[in-house]
């Protein structure tokens, strides 16, 4: 049998996508997950705060997740577990994805169109590289929330974490709660890497200091950490002498940033965007590769939940147009970051296939306050969009018309962060 | 009482124990770590140098070609990763060709194959991703990269299926002879034995000291490293060396066996134990490493590492001019395989059958063929290397393979399982890494290793905090039970 469409990755993006194109009257569609259940990243995110701005309430991780699997149990979309993809080839009418189960063995499964759903890992002390020795009780953030709140074990008692993206700060209370005692938040940049609620919730509420401008350049203890020399850092991110510190610690996680998970992407031949570490996608999330979409984590890190699903709306959109033929393949626009901003998605835009308006994210590459993003045509300005405070950590979402973009044959897009007007 | 008691599990130590199971003897292999092969032999650069840098007058001259040449053998009976992808000695310069020569010549009268020096054009053919003005190099086709972790578990497991008795966190504290027997104190017990064969590493000096006048002294001289994601795995073919100075052989940039790109080590007297990787060392790794290879991608790394040299030194004691020592000492029936540095991963295979040839058979007249001994271990199956059909076999035959546990190496349940239960088995995340990969790779364990903890725990039928990552006790992972879970509970 050939599916229509095959989702690799059954996390928010890929149970959102296939609930969007059954909706819109697709059959044959299947998810592949290689975890015990649907959910993705999601099940280990046991604190509130998924959902405000698609369902209007505080929900758990999994409480999030929940209301996506029924949907996909309701409309009956069937999906493998604990089976592991390990590549997709590319046929030109078809893909085939190969795949590894227990139950079934080695398979391979014929598709006409797949969506990349497949999310993204968290960088680790090698790639960043902390001279010192290599003890145990170095965690990532996200490993020591897994064996928190799925396994039931404390990875230590005495913490320092490294970096103050979401997942750092979320774990700092996360252990404070467990009884453990968090010592510190050091931060390489002047600002934070986590949404301001986070610092707020996680770290001010139980007088977990938080110092920016600081990182560690050496970790002790031979079989496992002891402590770690924290120092001030420049405003060129060198170490200034004199500044050192020794932390007494049995545990040290790491929340440093997520890299999404794409070897599956890049094998198969789909062009890349070295900006978001994703591939590059259309308003509709499709690839270069015709029949292939991807969505969520895995074509740039989202910080909320929310917009992963709303991306993926698009994705199971586009690719039930592709099954069925309707899909435009003209690209009309493309997008460009200009100063100020590092990336933009989608990168190109198709206009035949846009409904009512286009939805720009893109994150701003340091903390701006009073500043607009605007987006230009040639030397047009299109359009405009204020915030109070622009920060890398909260990604941008800029949506613009469909009338507005209709004036302009083809071009660029291009994103700057510039004065407000007055 | 044992006949032989070995001190060190590393690759000395488990080979030489390999080499006499081929004779009726009673063997006791001692270590104090909990897994073999976690010291020196864990930390190093990987090569299966050509031969050509030692003088042939000694030892290291003597053995490293030779150990070379059986690399093929041994790695097909034992079933390591092993590839004798070549390696390049570059010269930038007339001065450095010189040096080149001298090298040729001293491989010719090493024995070392198929020596050939290279001009400008054929050097750049050969690897694109070298510095333009490389003028030269020295290439030996025979030199390779071999999984030294691998290696050692592997060996250490065909001595024991040949009946050596391994016995792991026995950490030697004293060694006491009485007429024709070694007492020796463990932090595990008493053990005795007719002769003992000290290949202790980095301690083979402290070791000796337990029972003789020291003559030899061994200096901890550190070597940091990093380590690349596969991506950057093909920048080039062969290891390449710069030319060696005073200082040793320098920075080198090697492919690993497993596809890994692998730049260092530098080299600087450090304390014992002493395995911490320094901010400043690695910025030196980084700056020699370009001068021969100036795309080396930083972005793209892993890891970080740190491995000790057990160099012999003169200080007040023999000069040993900085060879390896095998000979029974002073001390009749106590043998040294010390001072054991570079090339002694290459040189193993000839060293050891040196050590149990030359040195221990005339010592034991009536030694006995083992009959029964077999060079071969159990092959391990490596699923990513199988064919769509195989996988789909072993699958069927064993559905723990079509469990995927490590994602980024792609390391299946039934391997991790298979490392857990042969001899010299894995007991430790670490250890499991060592043997088969699993968070080898670019999330460094960040997705596995709550797995295999957990996987650990259920095999050895013990709690998850129980699993240690690394040595006994003081490496432990998880703290107990979390206030949620136990009030669950
Ligand atoms: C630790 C953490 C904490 C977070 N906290 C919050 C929060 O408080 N609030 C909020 O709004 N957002 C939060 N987020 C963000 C949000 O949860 C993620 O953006 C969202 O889960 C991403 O969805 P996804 O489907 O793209 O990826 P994922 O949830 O990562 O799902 C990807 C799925 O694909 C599967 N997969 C991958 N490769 C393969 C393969 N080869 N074969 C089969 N299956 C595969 C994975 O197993 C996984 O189930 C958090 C994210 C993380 C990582
Ligand atoms: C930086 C570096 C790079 C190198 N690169 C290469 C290379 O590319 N090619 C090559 O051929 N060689 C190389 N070498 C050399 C090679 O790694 C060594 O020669 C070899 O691994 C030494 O093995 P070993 O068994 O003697 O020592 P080890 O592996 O250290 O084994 C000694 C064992 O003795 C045990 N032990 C010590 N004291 C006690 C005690 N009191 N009681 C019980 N047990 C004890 C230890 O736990 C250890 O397991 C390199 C070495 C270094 C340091």
């Amino acid at each position: 049998m050939i599916y229509d469409i095959v989702i690799l990755g059954g996390g928010p993006a890929g149970l959102s996508a296939a609930v969007q194109a059954k909706k819109d009257g697709v059959e044959n569609i299947l998810i592949l997950e290689r975890d015990r259940e649907l959910g993705g990243i999601l099940n280990q995110c046991i604190h509130n705060g998924f959902g405000l701005h698609t369902f209007n309430e505080e929900l758990t991780g999994p409480e999030y997740a929940a209301r996506y699997i029924k949907q996909v149990v309701d409309l009956g979309i069937p999906y493998l577990l604990d089976t592991m993809v390990l590549d997709m080839t590319d046929h030109g009418e078809t893909k085939i994805i190969h795949v590894i189960n227990e139950e079934s063995g080695y398979m391979t499964i014929e598709t006409r169109s797949a969506i990349l759903t497949m999310g993204c890992r968290e960088r680790t002390s090698g790639a960043i590289g902390i001279p010192g020795y290599r003890p145990s009780g170095v965690f990532t953030a996200g490993t020591a929330q897994r064996f928190i709140n799925m396994e039931g074990y404390m990875p230590g008692k005495e913490v320092v974490i490294l970096g103050s993206g979401d997942i750092g700060l979320i774990m700092a209370r996360r252990m404070t709660l467990e009884g453990a005692h968090v010592n510190a938040v050091c931060e390489l940049m002047p600002y934070s890497n986590g949404l301001v609620r986070n610092i707020v919730q996680c770290l001010n509420d139980y007088d977990i200091p938080l110092k920016l401008s600081h990182t560690i350049t050496f970790i002790h203890g031979k079989d496992r950490i002891e402590g770690v020399t924290v120092a001030q850092v420049d405003d060129k991110l060198k170490v200034i002498p004199g500044t050192d510190e020794f932390i007494p610690c049995d545990t040290l996680l790491l929340s440093v940033g997520l890299i999404p998970e794409n070897e599956i992407t890049v094998n198969a031949g789909v062009e890349m965007d070295n900006r978001t570490n994703g591939s590059i996608v259309g308003e509709l999330r499709q690839t270069t590769m015709p029949g292939v979409f991807a969505c969520g984590n895995v074509v740039h890190v989202h910080d909320l939940v929310d917009f992963v699903s709303e991306e993926a709306v698009l994705a199971g959109k586009g690719a039930a147009k592709y099954v069925k033929g309707t899909l435009d393949t003209n690209v009309t626009f493309t997008t460009a970051n200009g100063d100020g901003i590092g990336y933009v998605v989608p990168q190109q835009v198709a206009m035949k296939n846009v409904e009512e308006n286009v939805t720009f994210y893109m994150r701003v590459r340091q903390v701006f306050e009073n500043k607009v993003v605007n987006a230009y045509i040639g030397d047009q300005l299109i359009a405009t969009k204020k915030e109070k405070k622009l920060l890398p950590a909260e990604m941008v979402n800029f949506k613009i018309a469909k009338e507005v973009l209709e004036k302009y044959p083809a071009g660029e897009i291009r994103f700057v962060v510039e004065e407000a007007q007055k | 009482m044992y006949d032989i008691a070995i001190i060190g599990a590393g690759i000395a130590g488990s080979y030489i124990a390999r080499e006499l199971s081929r004779y009726q003897l009673d063997i006791v292999l001692l270590d104090g770590e909990n897994d073999v092969g976690n010291q020196i032999t864990m930390a190093n650069s990987a090569i299966i140098h050509a031969g050509f840098d030692a003088p042939s007058y000694k030892l290291k001259g003597k053995f490293n070609a030779v150990g070379n040449i059986m690399y093929e053998k041994v790695c097909d009976d034992l079933d390591v990763p092993f590839k004798r992808c070549g390696s390049l000695v570059v010269a930038h310069d007339e001065y450095e060709m010189a040096t080149i020569h001298e090298l040729y010549q001293n491989g010719l009268k090493n024995g070392v194959p198929g020596l050939r020096i290279l001009f400008r054009e054929e050097v750049h053919a050969m690897e694109p991703n070298l510095n333009e003005d490389i003028c030269g190099a020295l290439y030996a086709p025979s030199a390779g990269i071999v999984s030294p972790f691998e290696l050692c578990a592997n060996v250490a497991e065909n001595a024991i299926d040949n009946g050596v008795t391994l016995k792991l966190n026995h950490m030697v504290t004293a060694i006491d002879k009485d007429d024709d027997c070694f007492k020796i104190t463990t932090s595990a017990g008493n053990i005795e034995a007719k002769f003992v064969i000290n290949a202790a590493g980095l301690f083979a000096d402290d070791i000796y000291a337990l029972v003789g006048d020291p003559y030899f002294k061994l200096l901890a001289r550190k070597g940091n490293y990093f380590i690349f994601d596969k991506d950057a795995g093909s920048l080039v073919n062969n290891v390449i060396f710069p030319c060696p100075s005073k200082n040793g052989k320098g920075i080198l940039v090697s492919p690993t066996v497993h596809g890994n790109l692998l730049i260092g080590p530098d080299a600087a007297p450090v304390e014992k134990g002493d395995i911490s990787t320094t901010g400043d060392r690695l910025d030196y790794i980084k700056a020699n490493a370009l001068k021969n290879c100036p795309t080396l991608p930083f972005k793209k790394i892993i890891r970080s590492y740190a491995g000790l040299r057990n160099t012999p030194v003169a200080d007040t004691y023999t000069t040993t001019d900085g060879d390896f020592i095998l000979e029974e000492s002073p001390v009749k029936g106590f043998i040294n395989v010390a001072g054991y540095e570079s090339p002694g991963l290459s040189s193993i295979p000839a060293v050891a059958h040196y050590v149990v040839e030359e040195i221990v058979k005339p010592l034991i007249p009536d030694i006995e063929v083992n009959h029964d001994f077999n060079p071969k271990i159990r092959p391990h199956v490596r699923f990513t290397e199988l064919s769509d059909e195989e996988r789909a076999e072993i699958i069927k035959k064993d559905p723990k393979y079509g469990k995927v546990i490590c994602r980024c190496e792609t390391i299946t349940e039934g391997e991790i399982l298979d490392v857990i239960h042969r001899n010299a088995g894995a007991r430790t995340v670490k250890s499991v890494k060592k043997r088969c990969r699993a968070g080898m790779g670019r999330c460094q364990g960040g997705f596995c290793s709550p797995r295999v903890v957990e996987i650990l725990a259920r095999e050895l039928n013990c709690s998850l905090d129980e699993i240690m990552y690394d040595q006994q006790d003081s490496a432990y992972i998880l703290a107990g039970e979390t206030k949620s879970a136990k009030e669950e509970a």
